[in-house]
């Protein structure tokens, strides 16, 4: 079942066009990397997935609902009925570069917010799922703990247990490990490929090419606001096609 | 030559005084911090009809000094024919402005609500953006994030500001003496005329002035390490069991 479609995604900051026309479409189990060079869009694609940033043109369908666009005044697209874009936006959950974990709430509060106050779980099922979820990501222990009391590793593997909480159709990735020192990298790539094992649909923008060529089942490769060349990870990696993925490539493998 | 007899004979008008004092402050306080809550929301909204008129209230309130809007009150408003009529009439909500008592709480109330939202506002505009865009990214409406995530975070990060504000109210209550109300300060100001003692007679006042302020101080000590603990370093973790 189709879980995510973009078609044709256009942005543009005044004269700029970021992004020409990028379309997406993620079946169930699916694990999206979108990869690319910084200015190329990607992470501007991924925030207009769920209008974090408002796209110029194009269609976003989750779960087979169509979200509903109007133009606005400003030309940029406007969507129409702002409880359907709240109700969608619990169906994909974000995780964000730099985490963005409410800093007044303790991690267990940070995990059942959303669940109890948006979608109206009962507080207890809430509490219940989400230690199960901070068990899986490893840090059920940190509970009580302030956000800015853990490390950015722990932090983000707790922003992936809220985004979990919520039970999404798919899971946003905004570069999940570019804030994070180095030797903190590898915890969260395994939570996300224990994900991405689980069968959970996932697009994620990342610079880790390893993740993106073990884990993923489909590379993109975003290149001056297009989609320069995408296919599963074998061909991406192993025959590119244009140069400038050769490029790419050889400035990001080592 | 220290006049003790002073303390010996006002004490009960001191403590008459103090309990004028308390209410005024209190009461200011917290209407000031009802009026201020919404007020702030409306501050920070991008729609300049919304924001534009908080601006001028909180502007005319924090422009000028706390003593002229209380003479203005007390004062100037019974100077307007058309306010005199209702005073004759005996509209309640007019005669509050005929009794210094009314007179001075809603100049209070009014003068830290103005302080009070610009505070708040301040703490505001200082929430992570982060924060904000995790709370639309999951679904919330804004009501709910208002309600859930930027008050509630704002409301902690103003908290040491706002605790100067309570000390300044605390202290700015005195000028209600001018327009004859018998608080700390004018309890002060009466055993002065009757002793001849200014120093003993002030500096009674001034004794329980800072006893309170002290006092006050140590509550919000407390208040903020229970409400801003996220902010402060972390403990040292306590041993496994």
């Amino acid at each position: 079942m189709t879980q995510l479609t973009v078609e044709d995604l256009h942005k543009r900051y005044g004269d700029h066009e970021v992004l020409k026309g990028v379309s997406l479409s993620a079946e169930a189990g699916d694990v999206i990397t979108i990869i690319g060079s910084s200015g190329s869009g990607k992470s501007t694609f991924l925030r207009c997935i769920n209008f974090l940033e408002q796209p110029d043109a194009g269609r976003i369908s989750v779960a087979g609902e169509e979200i509903r666009l109007v133009p606005g005044k400003d030309g940029h697209l406007r969507v129409a009925d702002a409880k359907q874009l709240q109700r969608l936006r619990t169906r994909l959950a974000m995780v964000f570069q730099h985490f963005n974990l409410w800093a007044h709430m303790t991690v267990l509060e940070n995990v059942i917010e959303a669940p109890v106050h948006v979608l109206g779980v009962p507080r207890r099922q809430a509490l219940e799922r989400a230690m199960a979820y901070l068990d899986k990501v490893g840090i059920s222990r940190f509970k009580d703990s302030y956000p800015a009391h853990l490390s950015g590793g722990q932090q983000q593997r707790v922003a992936i247990a809220r985004a979990l909480a919520m039970e999404p159709a798919v899971l946003l990735f905004d570069e999940p490990t570019s804030a994070l020192d180095p030797e903190l990298v590898g915890e969260v790539l395994k939570v996300m490929r224990g994900l991405a094992e689980e069968g959970r649909t996932m697009v994620v923008v990342t610079h880790e090419m390893g993740f993106a060529r073990e884990v993923s089942s489909q590379v993109m490769f975003l290149h001056q606001g297009l989609a320069e060349e995408s296919g599963p990870p074998a061909q991406v990696f192993g025959q590119p096609k244009s140069e400038r993925l050769r490029q790419f490539l050889s400035g990001n493998l080592k | 030559m220290i006049e003790w007899s002073l303390f010996a004979e006002s004490w009960p008008a001191y403590l008459d005084g103090l309990w004028l004092t308390v209410k005024l402050t209190v009461l200011s306080l917290i209407a000031g911090l009802v009026l201020a809550i919404p007020l702030a929301v409306l501050r920070v909204s991008p729609n300049r009809w919304l924001s534009a008129p908080v601006w001028a209230y909180s502007y005319f309130f924090r422009g000028t000094p706390m003593l002229v809007q209380l003479l203005l009150m007390y004062y100037g408003l019974g100077q307007f024919e058309w306010i005199q009529a209702q005073w004759e009439a005996g509209n309640a909500f007019w005669l509050v402005f005929r009794d210094p008592y009314g007179c001075a709480l809603v100049t209070f109330a009014l003068n830290t609500g103005a302080y009070t939202t610009e505070i708040i506002a301040g703490a505001l505009r200082a929430m992570p953006h982060g924060e904000i865009e995790a709370a639309r990214a999951c679904g919330m409406s804004r009501f709910t994030m208002l309600r859930r995530i930027l008050l509630p975070g704002a409301l902690r990060r103003a908290l040491p500001a706002y605790s100067n504000e309570i000390i300044f109210m605390l202290h700015g209550t005195s000028i209600a003496s001018t327009v004859t109300l018998v608080d700390l300060t004018g309890a002060a100001r009466n055993a002065y005329s009757q002793f001849f003692a200014p120093f003993e007679a002030f500096i009674f006042a001034g004794l329980i002035y800072l006893a309170i302020t002290f006092a006050l101080v140590g509550l919000f000590r407390i208040a903020e390490r229970r409400w801003l603990a996220h902010l402060q370093p972390r403990k040292p973790l306590r041993k496994a069991a």
